[in-house]
């Protein structure tokens, strides 16, 4: 496995789980408050930090582990990059149209930045399984 | 929708042919990791024609000695 899958592979497992801890940690609050009342903010804040510090640890980790020869990134490399930035990248045109939409109906801010989130972690999740299947199946 | 290419190659069989050359000698001399060029050799990725050039270079053969197309009206 090259450098690149493994951080295809690294990228979506944090995407996942970050957004599932903070999925965890705001269901847990609306058990006993509407769920639009629940305090999002330092939970959403928390879980794109602890994303971004375990995304960077993880890569200087998988650089350090991975054998040499594998590091190089080459056009094929580029090539499923480009392919994964393209299918993710409709999911950010998706949540900010959504984002859109719902700040002109003056919906509360629990629900835009909420959509927002879902799509940035849909954005990352898909993209990095598109790029998973192709390194696996070909294209 | 993933499909596999009309591109077929004769690597694996040229690589044979030229002193049992592995995947990884091949890979170090064009330039790409062992994954690419197993990715090729079995038809799951088609190469740049830069990069087939590269191949047919290591080989020392002519493109079509390593490449053929197989599609409609060929």
């Amino acid at each position: 496995m090259t450098l690149e899958e493994r951080r295809s592979w690294t990228y979506l497992a944090v995407a996942v789980v970050s957004y599932g801890a903070y999925l965890s940690a705001v269901f847990a609050r609306a058990a006993s408050a509407p769920l639009i009342d629940v305090d999002y903010v330092p939970a959403m804040l928390w879980s794109i930090g602890i994303a971004i510090v375990f995304g960077i640890v993880l890569n200087i980790a998988i650089g350090i582990f991975t054998p040499r020869r594998e590091q190089t990134k080459d056009a094929r490399d580029r090539d499923i990059e480009r392919l994964g930035e393209h299918v993710g990248q409709a999911f950010l045109v998706i949540g900010g149209v959504a984002a859109l939409l719902l700040a002109i109906v003056e919906a509360d801010y629990f629900y835009i930045a909420n959509v927002l989130y879902l799509c940035f972690v849909l954005s990352a999740v898909v993209g990095s399984v598109a790029k998973v299947i192709v390194y696996r199946r070909g294209f | 929708m993933v499909k596999a290419t009309k591109v077929t190659n004769n690597i694996r069989a040229l690589r044979f042919a030229n002193g049992e050359m592995t995947q990884a000698d091949l890979a170090e001399r064009i330039g790409v990791t062992r994954q690419t060029v197993i990715a090729i050799e079995q038809g799951r990725y088609s190469p740049s024609l830069e990069m087939a050039f590269q191949i047919a270079q290591a080989f020392t053969v002519p493109l079509d000695e390593v490449f053929q197309y197989g599609g409609e009206g060929s």
